[in-house]
């Protein structure tokens, strides 16, 4: 039998990817659009549904972003209240190791797995700093270089008070000093699916150590390949087996009546996520400086990006660029040879769609990916709130299935077994 | 003079089913709203996530957990209340309450128990962050104006700006307001130090403190007493009826059909047409702070 597909439906999110003006988008809040994408993805036979969570509205020079979707719901109680409307759908929410603490957030996710039959996960991540900080009690308390530490500890830690089932615990490391009586039985799953999303070396350690799935950025075949034997090899030094530990990154996808209309289609789409304002914006993200006064449409700036990753422009967002005046130089270099403009080089060489063609192409490549090594499955990103993965369900899954790497049916009662994980 | 009707859920059951068959029949009911009663360490499901859970499966009554002030963060108590407003269209509330016991404390590990005095302080910053955060969007904030790319009007959304004695937060949320605007904040008073340190829009409170509590506090607060279910607990409601008070709050066992028709028969208790928390309470609307001030 072919190696089984892993597929989630990651519900669209607060980055520019996610289109907020096509007359189809609708709320990103309203309870309704939860229950749409959670209900579309069931049907669709998914293995879950997933989260993301920031702790403070983004800022863009000193200011609330504007031009993306803003808000969105507390991830913990959306997800509880999913359970209400799904049955086998696995319910996986990004909650930060850094703001939260051990005891209330193991009780709370027990909580979540017994409520919902054993479908909890949890995407563990971590921001110090004190941007985040100043929404919380201890203001920014963590260096950056402790931030796995305190993931890698508040994960065991989570999972001690798991084991105990109801029972006593004491429990001292560099973070956490904690003792008494953990309320919860053993939930269903015993430990919710942990999920990690960390891509530096500290964030793969953890991951390999600790993590049952992986939510990686990594999605050309290459770097993909690259990446997977990477994770699995650091897996298998921690004495697991390399299938223990899941490898999904997100990808974004368009399907077209033919190869041409899918590339029209994602053509469309690009428009319609970079607008000028936001071509500026994001060109801003690299520079790192103010370049407000510059046109959408008009050449690459000739000055450099400013270098200082203690004060970035963007505030509230993970950093995306290890090389600012290699990556610029590069940029400045395409721009040229096929004469962009600011806004085209945006659309060319931010955020491109991963799959595009055909429902067949798309299976095919899909399909590709997981049996040569690449990932162990997708977390499908939409553009559009709610219905943006209905095509998907419609015209993709049924080609998977007769692939024969793809579920016709839910076979396990937990998470955790349709995942085919211990 | 009818009264609005509560309902206490206790236990620790944490399947699913046996909650959905108790909140089903009290929402067929018709029942005003419930309290999930909860404590930092305690021992049964987590009380928001258990109201979240139970909110799709009704349809009328309004769902009020307890939630801790004393090891919590405000921001995430504030983010999760407004939540759970939005999955129950305008039902939810929250039920204030502080942890003085220092086993509690341990389960966090990073400070002593506080006193009384300090337990209450902080409670009320919590309450007037928590507040402030579900003011922090105003209701118009969501723009999407194409011309100017623009999803928002960042003018509309406030830096809540708290800096206390316990904690500072800057805000503004991450949820935008929640469909009441302010879901409804209640709390335990047994005596006039909490009443006065307090300040909530529903107050459980037992039959002897009622006449005091009724005559402190201004009109608009909503007095709620506490009555355990007995053989006779219609006779008693009758003469509580006649206190001032805005309702009753049942606790203690599980509350049947025949005792709600029996209210009703009585003039006691009629179910509200009021879709939401607030209005069913006899709130008013809720006006945003920080629209008023910019405004003014």
């Amino acid at each position: 039998m072919p190696k089984q597909i892993i597929l989630a439906a990651h519900f669209p999110g607060v980055n520019n990817t996610t289109v907020w003006s096509d007359p189809r988008a609708g709320s990103q809040i309203a309870f309704d659009s939860f229950v749409h994408l959670a209900r579309t993805a069931e049907r669709g036979l998914f293995d879950f549904f997933f989260l993301a969570e920031g702790l403070r509205l983004r800022e863009q020079r000193g200011l609330i972003h504007d031009l993306d979707v803003v808000g969105r719901p507390d991830t913990l109680t959306v997800l509880s209240a999913l359970a209400a409307v799904t049955e086998h759908l696995g319910l996986a929410g990004t909650l930060n190791a850094t703001w939260h603490e051990p005891f209330e957030l193991a009780r709370q996710l027990a909580t979540l797995d017994h409520l919902s039959n054993g479908r909890a996960a949890w995407n563990v991540v971590t921001s110090p700093g004190a941007f985040f900080g100043e929404n919380f009690r201890r203001g920014g308390f963590l260096d950056h270089a402790d931030r796995y530490v305190r993931a890698a500890e508040f994960i065991t830690t989570a999972k001690a008070l798991w084991d105990t089932g109801g029972g006593d615990f004491r429990i001292r490391t560099s973070q956490f000093d904690i003792s008494g009586t953990f309320p919860v039985p053993r939930s269903p799953q015993g430990h919710p699916v942990i999920l990690q999303a960390g891509d530096s070396a500290g964030g793969r350690d953890v991951a390999a150590e600790h993590a049952d799935a992986i939510f990686s950025r990594h999605h050309r075949i290459d770097d993909a390949r690259e990446f997977y034997r990477d994770i699995k090899t650091r897996v298998a030094g921690h004495g697991r087996d390399p299938d223990d530990l899941k490898i999904i990154p997100g990808v974004s996808y368009v399907l077209g009546d033919s190869a041409a209309d899918a590339q029209e289609k994602a053509h469309h789409i690009r428009r319609q996520q970079v607008s000028p304002q936001t071509a500026i914006l994001l060109l801003e993200q690299l520079w790192n400086r103010d370049l407000s006064g510059y046109d959408p449409e008009g050449p690459l700036p000739s000055i450099d990006p400013v270098l200082d990753e203690d004060d970035t422009i963007i505030k509230g967002r993970a950093g995306m660029y290890p090389d600012r005046i290699g990556t610029a130089n590069e940029w400045r270099a395409l721009a040229e040879q096929k004469k962009l403009s600011i806004r085209d080089l945006i659309i060319e060489v931010t955020g491109r769609q991963n799959f595009i063609g055909t429902p067949a192409d798309v299976a095919a490549r899909l399909d590709e990916y997981v049996q040569t090594g690449a990932c162990d499955g997708f977390i499908l990103v939409p553009h559009l709130t709610p219905t943006g993965l209905d095509d998907f369900v419609d015209q993709v899954v049924p080609l998977l299935q007769e692939r024969g790497v793809f579920r016709t049916g839910y076979t396990g009662t937990t998470l955790r077994q349709n995942l085919g994980l211990r | 003079m009818t009264l609005r009707l509560a309902v206490e859920l206790d236990g620790g059951s944490f399947a699913a089913p046996d909650w959905i068959a108790r909140i089903r029949a009290l929402d067929e009911a018709e029942l005003d709203f419930v309290t999930f009663a909860d404590t930092f360490g305690g021992a049964g499901p987590e009380a928001v996530l258990l109201a979240a859970r139970l909110a799709p499966l009704t349809r009328h009554v309004g769902l009020v957990p307890v939630a801790t002030t004393t090891h919590t963060e405000p921001f995430h108590l504030s983010t999760a209340l407004a939540t759970l407003d939005f999955v129950s269209r305008g039902r939810a509330g929250w039920q204030v309450r502080v942890s003085a016991d220092p086993g509690e404390a341990a389960l966090v590990g990073r400070r002593e128990p506080l006193g009384f005095g300090g337990l209450f302080a902080e409670a009320r910053e919590a309450v007037e962050v928590v507040r402030r955060l579900w003011d922090s969007w105003q209701d118009d904030a969501i723009i999407k104006d194409v011309a100017t790319g623009r999803y928002i009007d960042r003018d509309r959304l406030h830096y809540v700006e708290f800096d206390g004695t316990y904690f500072s937060v800057k805000g503004p949320s991450i949820v935008p307001r929640p469909p009441q605007g302010q879901p409804v904040v209640a709390a335990l008073a047994h005596g006039p130090q909490v009443w006065n340190s307090l300040d909530v829009d529903v107050y459980f409170t037992t039959p002897d403190a009622a006449a005091d509590i009724v005559r402190d506090l201004p009109a608009e607060k909503k007095i709620f007493i506490d009555v355990a279910v007995s053989d006779n607990t219609v006779d008693v409601i009758e003469k509580l009826e006649k206190t001032g008070i805005s309702g009753v709050r049942l606790t203690g066992a599980d509350v049947d059909g025949d005792l709600v028709a029996e209210l009703r028969r009585r003039g006691l208790f009629t179910p509200s047409d009021a879709t939401t928390l607030r209005e069913r309470l006899g709130l008013p609307q809720a006006v945003n702070r920080y629209e008023e001030a910019a405004h003014a």
